[in-house]
């Protein structure tokens, strides 16, 4: 049917209100739909120049329709219709792309600047873990056992040989089997760095003892070797990839933390809008975390294992450290300035 | 489709005025949908990591041969694959596909809900991050330690740790727009976005115009008949005429009759039932444009 006399015919001024549009709607409908389904090529450049114009024609279509329509199904549609369009006008408009180059190129730098006060306190409580597990077994030996989990334990155990101990740091003689190990550790520290972001929601106080806790096994392990005299074997052994690991968890509890100290001190803001804005800050920092681990797993299958020198491991995990720190700290470009 | 909804969704719609200043609502979507949409999610999860996982091991030549197989390159680069695989899938299932343009996982997608950023923010990147990383405590591990508690295992530590976790999963239960805490974190929330067909006008149809096509007669109706009725009688006519079903046509028809005056004949109902409704819509939208709104048959 053609659109005039079908305007002509409809009794309604409503229905002729909306006979008169509909083209208009049906084109925003079928350029969103595109849009929906990734078919960006099939619109012509006319399509997306008309975009933003049909979509202010449907929402005001709509504002008028609620006032002087009582067609429930056309105002439902027109409803659903201006909400498609609106997700796609107002959406996210950078892809994944942009968005990785912007993360990389200073927002994520940006966002663990910004939870600095968290990174704080997270360093001070994974620094007294390491003193309270170095005490707990200093004072008596069988901590040990509660305190490292058995699967690292193997031959790391109080009273076993210097040899032994010596031995456990050692490298392996080819790289085989290492790849595989790898990913398990990366898979391992992801799960442990995930679970201390999202236990910062209980306002943080989880994250801090789950740190805690990591810390005080690696402070038992530290007194068990430095007790042979083997300290500094030790510390260069873990600096390889522990330093770019240990900053990783670091990290990832700073951000549980801060989501943490948003809902408990809110401020100004209201606690759901604080939540808000702190949790997305936190999840920039989370995906940095993610990126460190993969790399952290890198470095402890290969270059702890195939490196062997106390000096050489030290200089490998102290550049590491230096890197971070000047990435994090000192490289301060903002991605355009952007909001995010 | 929607229409049929609208009566009784009041509870969950929420007004976001938009940049034009136009308010636009947005209707929280039920639990029970996104419960739904969850299994779903998760059971194409499985389903796709168990099969990519028999792939891999077909590759290897069986799970007996995973042993030998493991030693060598390619066996252990398997093993990489596999286990990277598996960490990218169970993770970045959800972030890549509700960061595409529909916000919505396939599951999500066939229960015809979305993720939205909540106000009139945008969804970014870090929105979805942030709400899909907490999905293990909110999800897995109240999962685990409701497995370990009644064994007895970990004493009553355990039972502590069920309660504390149960609050995590029962977030959603406890505030109005159904947030979860990863909708919290992340300023998210999940709405509605049903699949709606334009319905057709009806005042252009049948017996809405004039003449009956089945009898021949024009249906009339005075003012005392049509002020009977309001608005929320003439979207439940347009619902019934709409789903143009028989049984409830000719029930609707008798209501109004009796409620009229007129005497119910049969074998017409829809023709009437369209004339009425016309008529009843002219004159309401008539009040609207000046000001005059009827909601129901109780209100003035």
């Amino acid at each position: 049917m053609s659109a005039p006399t079908a305007i002509e015919a409809a009794t309604l001024r409503s229905d002729r209100f909306r006979l008169a549009r509909e083209g208009d709607w049906r084109r925003l409908e079928t350029i969103v739909g595109c849009m929906e389904s990734g078919r960006l090529r099939k619109l012509s450049d006319d399509d997306v120049l008309a975009l933003p114009a049909l979509y202010r024609t449907a929402a005001s279509s709509l504002a008028v329709a609620r006032e002087t329509s009582l067609d429930a199904g056309t105002i439902a549609w027109l409803e659903a219709l201006v909400r498609r369009a609106w997700f796609q006008v107002y959406g996210p408009r950078q892809g994944f792309a942009r968005w990785f180059g912007g993360f990389v190129g200073g927002g994520l730098s940006k966002a663990v600047r910004a939870i600095w006060l968290d990174v704080v306190i997270a360093f001070a409580v994974m620094a007294a873990g390491v003193l309270t597990g170095w005490l707990l077994v200093a004072q008596d030996p069988e901590w040990y056992f509660s305190l490292v989990p058995s699967q690292l334990t193997e031959t790391r155990v109080p009273g076993a040989s210097r040899e032994v101990l010596l031995k456990s740091l050692g490298t392996e003689d080819s790289a085989g089997g290492l790849t595989g190990f790898a990913a398990f550790l990366f898979q391992n520290n992801a799960g442990v760095s995930i679970l201390a972001f999202a236990l910062g929601f209980a306002f943080g106080i989880p994250t801090l003892l789950l740190l805690l806790k990591e810390m005080a096994s690696l402070g038992a392990m530290l007194w068990l070797f430095s007790s042979q005299g083997l300290g500094l074997e030790f510390a260069a052994w873990i600096s390889v990839h522990g330093t770019t690991e240990l900053l990783a968890i670091l990290l990832a509890g700073a951000a549980g933390l801060h989501v943490g100290r948003a809902m408990a001190f809110p401020g100004e803001r209201a606690i759901l809008t604080a939540t808000a804005e702190a949790g997305r800050r936190a999840a920039t920092v989370m995906a940095g975390v993610v990126l460190m681990l993969v790399l952290a797993a890198l470095l402890e299958a290969f270059a702890r294992q195939l490196v062997g020198g106390t000096a050489d491991r030290l200089l490998i995990g102290g550049t590491m450290l230096a890197i971070w720190l000047a990435y994090f700290f000192a490289f301060r470009r903002d991605p355009e300035g952007r909001v995010s | 489709m929607s229409s049929t909804v609208m009566a009784y969704d009041a509870k969950r719609r929420r007004e976001v005025v938009t940049p034009e200043g136009v308010p636009l609502t947005f209707v929280v979507a039920t639990r029970g949908a996104r419960f739904g949409a969850f299994l779903l999610d998760y059971l194409f999860l499985m389903v796709g990591t168990i099969a990519v996982t028999l792939g891999l091991a077909a590759l290897a030549g069986g799970f007996s041969a995973m042993e030998q197989v493991e030693k060598t390159g390619a066996g252990e680069f398997l093993m990489v694959a596999f286990t990277l695989f598996w960490f990218l899938a169970w993770n970045g299932y959800f972030m890549a596909f509700e960061l595409g343009p529909r916000g919505a996982t396939p599951g999500k997608r066939i229960a015809g809900i979305r993720v939205a950023a909540r106000g009139e923010m945008r969804l970014t990147a870090e929105a979805v991050i942030a709400r899909n990383l907490l999905r293990d405590i909110e999800l897995f591990l109240p999962l685990i330690l409701l497995m370990v508690a009644p064994t007895g295992e970990a004493g009553s530590a355990g039972w502590a740790g069920v309660l504390w976790f149960l609050v995590f999963m029962l977030f959603p239960f406890f505030n109005r727009d159904a947030l979860r805490a990863g909708d919290v974190v992340a300023g998210t929330w999940v709405v509605e976005a049903p699949k709606v067909r334009l319905p057709d006008t009806l005042s252009t149809e049948g017996g809405a115009r004039g003449a009956s096509g089945v009898t021949g007669a024009t249906y009339r109706f005075g003012a005392a008949e049509l002020a009977v009725y309001g608005e929320h009688e003439l979207q439940t006519l347009e619902r019934v005429l709409r789903d143009d079903r028989a049984e409830a046509l000719a029930a609707v028809h008798e209501a109004i009759c009796r409620k009229i005056g007129w005497n119910p004949g049969a074998g017409d109902e829809r023709a009437f039932l369209e004339a009425y409704y016309a008529q009843l819509r002219a004159r309401l939208e008539g009040g609207m444009r000046f000001g005059k709104r009827k909601a129901d048959k109780f209100s003035a």
